[in-house]
């Protein structure tokens, strides 16, 4: 048992039922968000992000492959989340937990269902050659709030990806690596995630925030400030009120991300 | 004057916007199981069992100042269209987890310091919404198990479909619709402990759906409870 977080508990609670947080910010205030982008010249699409001091590396890879039998016409879309045993003392090597897992399927699930990168135009033969994107999610640093800087780096990975050219020629697939256009995308998505301490949902929780929390909520927003994913975590329930009100503010809180992802 | 509302052309099924799909849920239904619960919801078909609480050999799971729970759910292979891959993958690991952390805050774990409570949920068939269902039956299979709670999870989700928001979505109404918003609560509260949200919503839209599947949990809690004083009315 992590007995800090228990001790710690009562003060950053009182802290935050005055409206104040332990470094300093707003309960609605985001910490310094860094990206930089085509950091990995052997991907397609690369970037990393830093959120305060949480560091999240995603690397997209393209690879040509058959579609699934139920969409013939779509490009294929994989994200995965690798939590590494670099970035706290308590991850431990081995296959994905359930808590990598959950953050690969949450953001995964907020890119797809805003169908924001174009799947349509994935497609290079119906029924048999299709894109395939894999995003990749490298958790180097983890000072909380994993799924926020997540999706800011799955999505400025997206937004750098380049394609190469392939045409079709007598149902032989020709690639020019030279000649790289965009990938196509139809939207941009942001994700904000909360954390329920005392009586306030308190927007991007730092560590010490995260290991005291009663409950969590994760809200995807697309660039039309739509909801497009959402997932609720932790141990301890959450009013109806708490949930609205963070939808409220994880709306406003996108266009301030989609600036950032497009600075 | 005689008003005729039709709702029918809504739904696929005939549902009207805010009606649940056939229900039905039975506990103590295995023998061994400290706890155990059946439930049909349209076509899924989903088993519960709760064993415990007991102590766990996986020492390092368990807690000094509070119990654990374990929770896992499985799908039969058979229980869909395209034969499934026995064992656990991405999706069923997500829905275990989410399973555990909205059971768990009903649960006065508390009470069972270093032992274990292990939740299974096998999915014997699957017709959309199979996580809202296992929870339900889940919650159930704990009552059933004499564990302690607060009150008895339930859980039903709402969604969009042809751009209404309609409650509890069929396997088609799923793969077609719009969005799908699974939610479970402690009825006596209100209190959500779990909440996902799959698809495209506006904040109002968001709203309403959250709004009519608590409207549905209420509904599925009380033939829950009657589920579970039925075994004891039996068994006088």
């Amino acid at each position: 048992m992590n007995i800090i977080p228990e001790i710690t508990k009562k003060s950053i609670t009182d802290i935050i039922n005055n409206g104040e947080r332990i470094d300093g910010r707003t309960i609605d205030q985001y910490r310094d968000i860094q990206i930089e982008t085509g950091i990995i010249s052997k991907a397609e699409g690369s970037a990393r992000v830093k959120l305060g001091y949480t560091q999240v590396i995603a690397g997209v890879k393209l690879s040509i492959g058959d579609p699934f039998p139920d969409t013939p016409n779509l490009g294929v879309l994989m994200t995965n989340a690798e939590v590494l045993p670099i970035a706290d003392p308590s991850f431990e090597p081995g296959p994905p937990n359930e808590d990598s897992v959950e953050l690969a399927r949450v953001v995964d699930r907020a890119i797809r269902e805003s169908e924001m990168v174009d799947l349509e135009k994935l497609c290079i033969e119906e029924g048999k050659k299709v894109w395939m994107i894999f995003i990749d999610l490298h958790i180097i640093d983890y000072d909380g709030n994993l799924f926020d800087a997540a999706a800011l780096a799955a999505v400025s990975a997206l937004l750098n990806t380049k394609i190469p050219k392939v045409t079709l020629k007598d149902s032989e697939i020709i690639m020019d690596k030279e000649i790289k256009e965009d990938i196509a995308l139809n939207d941009e998505i942001t994700m904000s995630t909360f954390v329920k301490i005392g009586n306030k949902m308190v927007l991007d929780p730092s560590l010490e925030e995260e290991a005291i929390l009663d409950g969590r909520l994760s809200v995807g927003v697309t660039k039309s400030g739509k909801i497009c994913a959402m997932q609720k975590g932790g141990d301890n329930p959450l009013l109806k009120e708490d949930v609205f009100e963070a939808v409220n503010i994880a709306i406003a809180k996108s266009k301030e991300l989609i600036n950032i992802l497009n600075k | 004057m005689i008003i005729i509302v039709n709702n029918n052309d809504i739904r696929e099924d005939g549902r009207s916007f805010d009606e649940l799909r056939s229900f039905k849920i039975e506990s103590g239904v295995l023998e061994r199981a400290d706890g155990s619960a059946y439930l049909e919801l349209g076509g899924n078909k989903i088993l519960a069992a709760v064993y415990g609480p007991k102590e766990s050999f996986i020492k390092r799971l368990l807690k000094s100042n509070t119990g654990v729970i374990k929770c896992r759910y499985n799908m039969a292979p058979f229980s869909v269209d395209d034969r499934k891959r026995p064992g656990p993958d991405r999706r069923s690991t997500e829905i275990s987890k989410i399973t555990a952390e909205a059971l768990r805050p009903a649960l006065l774990l508390e009470n069972f310091p270093n032992s274990m409570i292990d939740i299974s949920i096998e999915v014997i068939e699957a017709e959309g919404g199979t996580r809202c269902a296992g929870i339900t039956a889940a919650a159930a299979a704990l009552a059933d198990a004499g564990i302690p709670m607060r009150d008895i999870v339930v859980a039903c989700a709402a969604g969009k479909v042809n751009d209404e928001i309609v409650l509890d979505l069929s396997e088609k109404e799923d793969k077609e619709g719009q969005a799908d918003v699974p939610v479970a609560i402690m009825p006596r509260t209100n209190e959500i402990t779990l909440l996902q949200s799959d698809g495209i919503l506006t904040e109002d839209e968001f709203r309403q759906a959250v709004d009519l599947a608590i409207k549905g949990c209420h509904e599925i809690s009380k033939i829950q409870k009657i589920a579970l004083k039925k075994r004891y009315e039996e068994s006088l």
